[in-house]
């Protein structure tokens, strides 16, 4: 534990002065926390509270508010869009870790091998992250246009008949993951790039010498040694992905036919279209308890992760 | 469950990007001969292993330059198109005429300049706000160590867990109507300020550094009689200067890049930020005039990565070593 090593001065003050010096070390103490003390308590805090009290009344923010027990998450429940939210938010997430969770690790597993243009190929793909993502939505939205959009042009470029991208509700979704994941690559190739340079040279080495080829080196010393940043990852990119909300928020606005309303826009949907915070903070609680498991497990290794060092 | 962490494991996970990059630099002059990596470097040395390397390394630069240089160059030259080339098949893919008037349109037309004046106002104060709140706390937490201390530590730390997309709609009941006080912070700046310093991450992150500073500096000043404050100050403040530039481009960007909560609470299009300010006006605005707005906002977050590239990427990889 890093208090360990700074214990020892408390108990060295003198006995007599100790209890006022203690008062005032804590008054001091309190002084200085104050600030963050308020602003968690008011905007962490209480609205975790907030939220589960929310889920079970009827308010219209005029008249007290009602308890109606499990009335609101009936009503999410039986609404026709929760089934297609709750899969699409799924799909989202599943076609996001497909596409988005093995790219970035290549990437980190040949940039690590390159001895030329690093800071080029580190700074390009990362770009795309530091855009605002209102930026790179709108961006993508340009592109898909299905009459002179960029991806029609690049299409027809190699003879293959246009798409209509997010005006189909069989390739919308999918469109949503490309932009994700066009937006976020950076982000993983970066932190797994740092995690194999700390991997020792000697382990290439002997695997070499015992006769282990390319992948037989990649399978058995990078993924081995990898293995605690791609768990966490993996949970991260879960949680981080199931709250997808700005790519159907501005893109498709959830249609066509429903076909990419994801449960963060519902929950928006609920709350500010059609001013039922009720029913609104039922379907994001329900949210949080499934994203609770995942959190959970992504603390379970970290925890391992730090236990075994 | 963060405070398990070793202080020589803190302060390697702060400043990332120097250890490796000076090893690396070795490596480049001596093209390999230190450390290997998954390629060894004899068989790099060799005809096909030079070939080989030379073709990995041409397609990947062609490929990463394609897929994220080349939508930005496509959105700087679309700018400059006039709609009917950019409705044009197949595009031009310089742009005919170089008329950057479409910038001074977006400019007058999207009132950019409030969006802007806004967004620097929000993520400048909420940058201050930030670093007043979590560095003084984070210092009380660290060295002043008071009853409890550990349990609000514990407690700052759990909000970490709590995906934020959760608790939108009970937060911004709290920021229409804040309990007690009944304030209304919509369509003001506090809205921003006021949950931008409610970050476990940071809180999390200048603690760890605090924690490592060794206790005999800061002792030998209280027994020069310095006050906590004074301490803090001239102390501890100069020398975190690393995680302290962390943690103010991390909340500046943040702050920047923001979408959904500026959405809800600065509804008022006079106090959007530029993010919103774009998304909600696009529809009513010509292709080219859009685009170049686009460019305009992306272009101070590209700056920013282009002068504190190392601070991001050291606050990434200190990111990816929470737990």
């Amino acid at each position: 534990m890093a208090h360990l090593t700074a214990k020892p001065p408390v108990r060295r003050s003198l006995p007599q002065g100790a209890a006022r010096r203690a008062v005032g070390r804590n008054l001091t103490a309190y002084g200085f926390l104050c600030g963050a003390l308020i602003c968690f308590a008011f905007f962490s805090w209480y609205p975790m509270v907030r939220e589960v009290v929310l889920s079970f009344q009827e308010n219209n923010f005029v008249d007290p508010a009602k308890w109606v027990g499990f009335d609101n998450f009936r009503t999410v429940i039986e609404d026709p869009a929760f089934r297609a939210a709750w899969l699409n938010t799924a799909a989202f997430s599943g076609l996001a870790l497909v596409v988005g969770y093995a790219i970035p690790f290549v990437l980190a597993v040949v940039l690590n091998e390159l001895r030329h243009a690093r800071g080029y190929l580190r700074f390009v793909v990362y770009l795309p992250v530091m855009l605002p993502p209102a930026v790179g939505v709108l961006l993508f939205k340009w592109f898909y246009d299905p009459g002179a959009g960029l991806f029609n042009q690049i299409l027809d470029g190699f003879g293959i008949p246009p798409l209509s991208w997010l005006d189909s509700s069989s390739t919308a979704l999918i469109s949503l993951v490309l932009v994700s994941t066009w937006m976020n690559l950076g982000t993983g190739t970066l932190i797994y790039l740092a995690a194999l340079q700390s991997i020792p040279g000697e382990l290439y080495e002997s695997a070499e010498l015992d006769g282990a080829g390319l992948f037989r080196r990649v399978r058995h010393v990078t993924i081995p040694q990898t293995k605690l940043i791609l768990l966490v990852m993996l949970m991260l990119q879960v949680v981080a992905t199931m709250q997808v909300f700005i790519e159907p928020y501005l893109l498709t606005g959830g249609g066509p036919e429903n076909a990419t309303v994801t449960v963060a826009y519902l929950m928006y949907q609920y709350a500010f279209n059609f001013g039922d915070f009720g029913a609104g903070g039922a379907l994001g609680l329900m949210l949080m308890v499934v994203l609770m498991v995942f959190s959970t497990i992504y603390l379970r290794v970290a925890r391992d992760n730090e236990g075994g060092r | 469950m963060t405070t398990t962490l070793q202080p020589q494991r803190m302060l390697k996970a702060t400043t990332p990007a120097a250890a490796p990059r000076s090893t690396r630099k070795k490596k480049d002059k001596g093209r390999g001969y230190e450390t290997r990596s998954l390629m060894s470097p004899l068989s790099l040395q060799s005809r096909r292993g030079k070939l080989m390397y030379w073709t990995v390394l041409v397609v990947v630069v062609t490929g990463f330059t394609l897929a994220f240089v080349f939508p930005l160059y496509w959105m700087v030259t679309g700018a400059l198109k006039s709609p009917d080339e950019l409705a044009q098949i197949p595009p031009s893919f310089f742009p005919k005429s170089f008329d950057f008037g479409v910038y001074a349109d977006a400019w007058n037309q999207l009132q950019l300049g409030v969006f802007l004046k806004n967004t620097v106002l929000y993520a400048g104060g909420a940058w201050l706000f930030t670093l007043a709140v979590d560095v003084t706390a984070a210092y009380a937490l660290s060295k002043l160590r008071p009853f409890f201390g550990k349990v609000i530590l514990a407690l700052m730390l759990a909000t970490l867990m709590i995906p934020p997309m959760v608790l939108l709609l009970p937060t911004y009941l709290v920021a229409k109507d804040v309990p007690i006080f009944h304030f209304d912070l919509l369509n003001t700046p506090w809205a921003i300020w006021l949950p931008a310093a409610a970050n476990g991450f940071f809180i999390f992150l200048l603690k760890r550094f605090f924690d490592s500073i060794p206790r005999e500096l800061l002792e030998a000043a209280e027994i020069d009689g310095a006050s906590p404050l004074r301490i803090l100050w001239s102390i501890v403040l100069p020398v975190s200067r690393p995680i302290l530039g962390v943690v103010s481009i991390l909340s500046v960007v943040t702050v920047w890049k923001d979408f959904v909560w500026p959405l809800l609470v600065l509804p008022e299009t006079d106090k959007m930020s530029i993010s919103v300010g774009i998304a909600s006006l696009s529809a009513q605005m010509p292709q080219n005039v859009l685009i170049a707005s686009l460019v305009i906002a992306s272009l101070p977050t590209i700056l920013v990565f282009f002068v504190f590239q190392r601070s991001i990427m050291a606050g990434l990889t200190a990111g990816s070593l929470k737990g």
